[in-house]
């Protein structure tokens, strides 16, 4: 395997870990808040099918973008009321949510554009363009560096940096505000934030808020960046892949985007060799896809350090009488 | 009074989520421009209005019974199977061993050791997470969604790799012998000059889910290990107090519920496709939570859910036929009965409530 090959399975790595990188996030200020959101498969395909939609429509990707950020903040919505407002289940209101998903998106896009389900191709302004960042062209000839620069690190889309970008925001915002420290809080006690004269609802509302713009901007990356369009069930399995990572990072940001693009490198190795032959056996390629579920599975076993979630994960709040 | 009475709580919530779910389906449908009462009128006649939509039903109906029993028993153990889908694919794995690998003289044989080899493997599928549950604190919700993805991995490398004919492209197994072909409601109900059921996959399963509706109710209701379960569900720390194990509870409901899955493989593995191909479960394993939901975790409800699951699935099949309205429409209302029978519940509920007691308080003074 040459350098060039590695440069392009790392780039690809970097694309199909985009994705996964912002759902992680959106998961990760939810479920911080002790909001479980086995729903973020949902809010990528809905924010998919109405970024590639209105896209399609408007001619304009940030209009898309508008459109899939709201599709998706009335997801998180809809979440909210069900589980801070009206206590109900949280896991439950997330598997309707996926399935309310799954199915609208192919009704609202059959009475769109009769193509059963599909969106139109897009093209030109109806998509997020590649940057190449300044000089990528004038260093390529620099050995190594060159290459690495202008294959890997220049050449992706806004949403691309932005993803990237969010990890360190993701951190200050959690670990170095009060706003963090609260939100940290409150899926870990919440009780003791509410005795602090702290609105848990709004605290929780606000996490919500948070993880449906980040999973909003998940989606928008896989129909308008990543893909030119919007197909079937294109979110693939990625909501529950990010909820993976989550578990894996141990619900941290910086390990988070270690997560995921371990994962994204996997489905990038998956999807350029059918098998890896190893000389003396042979990995099938099925084992590759299933590999970030079964790490998961190990780390939730404990294997390799104890995976603990927030405490009050999953509980609605009651406030005492 | 501070309660409201017991048929407010198991008729009147339900049908009153059940309502607000139609309704908005409705709407959904207003949305996209077709005509709601068409696509209802049209959902009866293709479904009620022959045997042949009859035979379609029934056939989703035996489907979502199993699966729905399965997620009702680890939901009245306070446990949250949401891996049906891979057990039931696993299942159909071992219904594919048995009958690919053991030559059997007739069906009815077959058919006992394919639920056998069903349950066995649905239930084996089911107890890793279980066990990790019990003994590693790992959250069940998680571990049996990656199980479904690593159940459908692992039975994509072995149709494939492993278990394909040669020379054929599909991914599929080999067709099961002559002698393990169920009766289909076909050769049961048909005679010589009226046939009923024409081609449909309706089979001989639909009594075997029938009778273990009636075999859970007996498990959960009228036992010891039912009683066990149920009280663990309700308060674990309380069932401890009373000598119940957890570890055990939580493998026994698990391997019940993994196997009930699995079962329903003996249905559309054996009883429709006659061999085992990709994606046969069809998200069965997951409308099983919104039957479990509707059915209020008993068997009686979870019959009354399948059927209903049964009707809209043959239903959504006639309007994608005959309307511009996609198959989707179904999981659409599948997404609101689960939203409003499970997360929304409190939003009827407590209204609800509060009326029946102030009229029962207006009553005594």
């Amino acid at each position: 395997m040459d350098f060039l090959t590695i440069l392009q399975i790392l780039d690809s790595a970097v694309r199909l870990a985009t994705p996964l990188l912002l759902a992680c996030l959106a998961g990760l200020f939810s479920e911080r808040a002790g909001i479980f959101d086995i729903g973020l498969e949902g809010k990528i395909l809905a924010s998919a099918f109405f970024s590639a939609g209105v896209a399609a429509l408007t001619g304009s990707v940030w209009l898309g973008m508008f459109a899939g950020l709201g599709a998706s903040l009335v997801f998180s919505a809809i979440h909210g009321l069900a589980s801070i407002t009206f206590r109900g289940n949280q896991l439950i209101s997330g598997v309707a949510l996926n399935f309310f998903a799954s199915g609208i998106t192919v009704l609202v896009g059959q009475a769109w554009f009769s193509l059963g389900g599909r969106t139109p191709s897009l093209e030109g302004a109806e998509r997020f363009r590649p940057i190449e960042l300044p000089l990528s062209e004038a260093i390529m000839p620099v050995p190594f560096a060159g290459p690495l620069y202008h294959d890997l690190i220049s050449g992706h889309t806004l949403l691309v940096y932005v993803a990237l970008l969010a990890v360190p925001a993701s951190w200050w915002l959690l670990y170095r505000t009060r706003f963090g420290l609260r939100l940290r809080a409150v899926g870990e006690n919440p009780a003791a934030v509410d005795t602090a004269g702290i609105s848990v609802i709004k605290m929780r509302y606000a996490a919500m808020g948070i993880a449906g713009l980040l999973c909003g901007l998940a989606g928008v990356y896989l129909a308008t960046g990543l893909a030119a369009g919007f197909v079937k069930e294109m979110s693939a399995g990625r909501g529950y892949i990010a909820l993976a990572a989550l578990i894996f990072a141990k619900w941290r940001p910086w390990q988070a985007l270690g997560a995921t693009m371990l994962f994204g490198l996997l489905e990038a190795i998956a999807n350029r060799y059918q098998s890896i032959d190893l000389g003396s056996f042979v990995i099938p390629v099925q084992f590759m896809q299933a590999l970030p579920y079964i790490l998961t599975v190990l780390i939730l076993a404990g294997f390799g350090g104890k995976a603990v979630g927030p405490r009050a994960g999953g509980e609605p709040y009651v406030k005492e009488r | 009074m501070d309660k409201m009475p017991r048929w407010a709580d198991i008729a009147l919530i339900p049908l009153l989520n059940l309502a607000i779910a139609f309704a908005l389906s409705g709407l959904v449908i207003l949305a996209i421009g077709e005509n709601p009462i068409e696509a209802v009128k049209m959902m009866v006649t293709g479904t009620l209005g022959s045997t042949y939509g009859w035979g379609y039903m029934l056939y989703y109906t035996t489907n979502f019974i199993f699966t729905g029993l399965a997620v009702s028993i680890a939901f009245q153990a306070a446990m949250f199977n949401i891996g049906g889908e891979g057990q039931a694919a696993i299942g159909g794995l071992g219904v594919a061993l048995v009958c690919l690998y053991i030559p059997f003289p007739h069906w009815s044989v077959a058919l006992l050791f394919a639920m056998a080899g069903a349950a066995v493997f649905g239930a084996l599928w089911a107890a890793i997470p279980a066990y990790l549950q019990a003994k590693r604190g790992s959250h069940i919700v998680i571990t049996t969604i990656m199980f479904n993805f690593i159940a459908a991995s692992l039975l994509n490398y072995l149709l494939v790799n492993v278990m394909r004919p040669k020379g054929s492209m599909d991914p599929a197994s080999a067709r099961f012998p002559e002698a393990t072909r169920l009766p289909t409601f076909q050769d049961m109900f048909s005679t010589a000059d009226n046939v009923l059921f024409r081609g449909t996959p309706a089979n001989v399963t639909f009594f075997i889910a029938l009778i273990a509706c009636v075999l859970v109710y007996f498990l959960m209701w009228r036992s010891r290990l039912g009683y066990e379960i149920r009280a663990f569900g309700k308060s674990p720390s309380a069932s401890v107090f009373a000598g119940i194990s957890p570890f055990k509870i939580t493998m026994i409901a698990m391997l019940i519920s993994g196997g009930l899955s699995g079962m329903m493989s003996i249905n559309n593995t054996m009883g429709e496709g006659e061999r085992l191909i990709m994606n046969s479960i069809e998200g069965a394993g997951f409308i099983g939570i919104a039957v479990a939901l509707m059915g209020r975790n008993h068997p009686f409800g979870v019959l009354l859910a399948a059927l209903l699951f049964g009707f809209l699935y043959q239903g959504g099949a006639e309007l994608a036929f005959s309307m511009n309205i996609p198959r989707e429409l179904v999981t659409v209302i599948q997404a609101f009965v689960i939203m409003f029978t499970g997360a929304l519940d409190n939003m009827v509920r407590t209204p609800v409530e509060r009326m029946f007691i102030r009229a029962a308080k207006r009553r005594e003074s």
